[in-house]
């Protein structure tokens, strides 16, 4: 199945704080059957979260985690306008991504997943993220640049 | 400029990638080469040894320690948190780079010893050429980086059991302490009144604090050997290679094979647990290989091979030795004080030690009615030999340090009391770094120490204690003459083959490392 779908994808991701624009994101993964129980799979997010908050400069959170609650790797992604504060010294975060991985996965499972992290770090493709029109458009970004590259 | 890199986090699936890129991408951008290597959950790809030795540096950018970290050993070090490579990748490069130039500024930091951490964290350039004593040499390095607050710990908890013994109990209270208390008995019948010391211990009692020195001491001293076992293991194979190495060195002990039984199994179960975790195995057994299946193959192979391998010749040997020793009472007695003191110091607590020690104290029993004799004066030959290693170490760790690892330096000043004590264990972590050169400048110094005893005729009554049964030394002044002039031979045979060597290894302890070890 496919890392992200039009499903996951949040444009106007408007929360107060960090975990509740995860815990929107994460509810995005549970309704598509990616995350099989949402308060399991949040602790274990938060749990991550609590070790050091997952706000890179630049404008991008990254809340992930290895969950038993993961049915495979996925990808929900959130723009929100104002910012949201990741913890990152340079201010709040636009972009973000909530990256989950099942737990036992094997090697090649994961293998996408670090491959979206190397992306992450790419001008090029955040600015594409943030330019995105639509739901559709950002998935195909992410297909074209993480699945098929 | 070359650089390798690796890079790791909590979670393994986010920022060990992300801050691998940026190290890329930041390298690339300043016009050098870096191959890294991601230690994530998806597991991680070794570099090639060619790499890591073509790299003028290596940077750490890591959330959790480096696996296998042996492998950059020697190279100038950039080390930051993983965070640092994402939002700073520019920044490492270029204290990368500074390192190296410093490197090349002073190249005689290299052999000076003295790292100049902390600022980048350095760690100095180890003679690379020869790659595989050296990757050996670091292995041993490492397990006796952690064995040394085990005996420095042990060593002077039992040192300062035998001072307040002799305080508490007079003259004898150095052999009482190691004899009459345990935590566990009494035994039943208790015909020599053994004092429980758990139950019964006393706070009024001198002798038991004594005591509870001298027995926290001892089960600190029972872990040299499966610790030294286990971390040379672990520096082979990482953490399968921990519960191998560590059971080996606890039967390695057990059976009396001391530290160099303690080495052999550090490197079987090292080994054995490196070649099992790299089987290929289908991925449903995948997932119960770190957990079921490496620990319970490695440890027992690890365990059958010396008990069923190792355990009759060594038994044999002891056999051998005594009744080879048994045969030589009566002819020259300076030649049986010189042999002695060879065993004594040839395995440290490993058999030959043993054989002769135990020749010693069975001797010192049989004599226990007389009140001269030979067998007080074989006492006397084989504790003074017993201390010189320990003695000579810590005077050659002082007049000439460059020649010693930071490690090793820590612990030479230990073994002043420790060798002082007869604690023989004090030179262990000396031995088992370098065994070839420092073996050798110990017997030296411990052969001559007991022949000397044996010509100057002095006795003694006590099986252990060192300095602190000094009131029951016959002839003492000739007899300290004698430990001095083993320790000054010791120290200079042990300057003289380190100086001919190749200098001290550096391994990630050395340099502040060990606080780094423990808070992570």
């Amino acid at each position: 199945m496919a890392l992200i779908t039009e499903k996951l994808v949040v444009l106007d991701l408007d929360s107060p704080d960090r975990h509740a624009a995860t815990r929107v994101l994460a509810q995005a993964l549970a309704d598509e059957g990616r995350v099989t129980d949402l308060a399991g799979f949040l602790a274990d997010v938060r749990k991550r979260e609590e070790q050091m908050p997952t706000g890179l400069p630049g404008g991008i959170g990254i809340p992930h985690a290895r969950s038993a609650y993961v049915t495979e790797p996925s990808l929900a992604f959130g723009r929100s306008p104002e910012g949201i504060d990741w913890g990152a010294d340079d201010g709040p975060a636009t972009l973000i991504f909530l990256i989950a991985a099942p737990e036992g996965g094997g090697d090649d499972h994961l293998k996408i997943l670090a491959a979206l992290a190397r992306r992450l770090m790419r001008t090029e493709f955040r600015e594409s993220l943030m330019k995105a029109p639509d739901a559709t458009t950002v998935v195909d970004v992410v297909t074209r640049e993480v699945v098929n590259p | 400029m070359k650089f390798v890199g690796v890079t790791s986090c909590p979670t393994g699936i986010a920022h060990t990638y992300m801050a691998a890129e940026g190290l890329e991408q930041a390298a690339r951008a300043a016009g050098h080469e870096i191959e890294v290597e991601t230690q994530g959950s998806a597991g991680f790809d070794r570099l090639s040894p060619e790499t890591i030795a073509a790299a003028d540096a290596v940077i750490f950018a890591v959330g959790v320690p480096v696996r296998e970290r042996a492998r950059f050993a020697g190279k100038p070090l950039v080390e930051a948190e993983v965070k640092k490579a994402i939002s700073d990748g520019p920044g490492l490069i270029a204290q990368a780079v500074a390192a190296v130039e410093k490197e090349t500024a002073n190249p005689a930091s290299a052999k000076s010893g003295s790292p100049p951490p902390p600022a980048g964290r350095l760690v100095t350039k180890v003679d690379q050429q020869a790659s595989v004593g050296n990757r050996i040499r670091q292995w041993l390095m490492t397990g006796v980086s952690y064995m040394i607050p085990f005996v420095a710990a042990g060593g002077i908890m039992i040192a300062l059991g035998f001072m307040a013994a002799q305080l508490a109990g007079g003259k004898n209270g150095a052999i009482v302490v190691t004899k009459l208390y345990s935590l566990t008995g009494p035994p039943v019948p208790n015909p020599t009144h053994i004092v429980n010391i758990v139950t019964d211990f006393n706070p009024s009692n001198g002798m038991h604090w004594a005591a509870l020195l001298f027995l926290v001491g001892a089960a600190s001293f029972s872990f040299l050997v499966p610790i030294l076992s286990g971390f040379i293991a672990f520096a082979i194979a990482d953490r399968p290679g921990l519960a191998p190495g560590i059971v080996g060195g606890f039967i390695a002990s057990t059976i009396g094979a001391g530290f160099l039984g303690g080495i052999a199994t550090g490197f079987i179960g090292g080994f054995v647990a490196l070649w099992i975790s790299r089987w290929k195995v289908p991925k449903g057994i995948r997932g119960i290989m770190p957990v079921v299946v490496i620990p319970l193959l490695s440890v027992l192979i690890t365990g059958a091979t010396l008990i069923l391998v190792l355990g009759r010749p060594l038994k044999a040997l002891s056999d051998g030795l005594a009744s080879w020793l048994n045969g030589l009472t009566g002819s020259n007695l300076i030649l049986l004080g010189v042999i002695l003191g060879l065993m004594m110091a040839f395995d440290m607590g490993g058999p030959v030690n043993k054989v002769a020690y135990t020749f010693a104290t069975t001797g010192l029993a049989a004599a226990a009615v007389a009140t001269t004799g030979t067998n007080l004066q074989i006492m006397a030959a084989v504790m003074a030999a017993g201390m010189t290693p320990p003695l000579g170490l810590a005077l050659a760790t002082t007049v000439r340090r460059q020649l010693f690892s930071e490690a090793e330096r820590e612990n030479g000043q230990a073994a002043w009391l420790l060798g002082a004590s007869f604690i023989t264990e004090g030179a262990i972590p000396f031995a088992a770094a370098d065994p070839l050169r420092v073996i050798p400048s110990c017997m030296l110094g411990s052969g001559v120490t007991g022949g000397l005893v044996m010509l100057f005729g002095s006795t003694l009554r006590a099986p252990h204690g060192g300095i602190w049964v000094t009131p029951l030394i016959g002839n003492p002044v000739l007899y300290l003459l004698a430990i001095v002039i083993g320790t000054l031979i010791t120290a200079a045979a042990v300057i003289a083959l380190k100086a001919a060597g190749p200098g001290p290894v550096k391994t990630e302890l050395d340099a502040g490392g060990l606080a780094e070890v423990v808070a992570s």
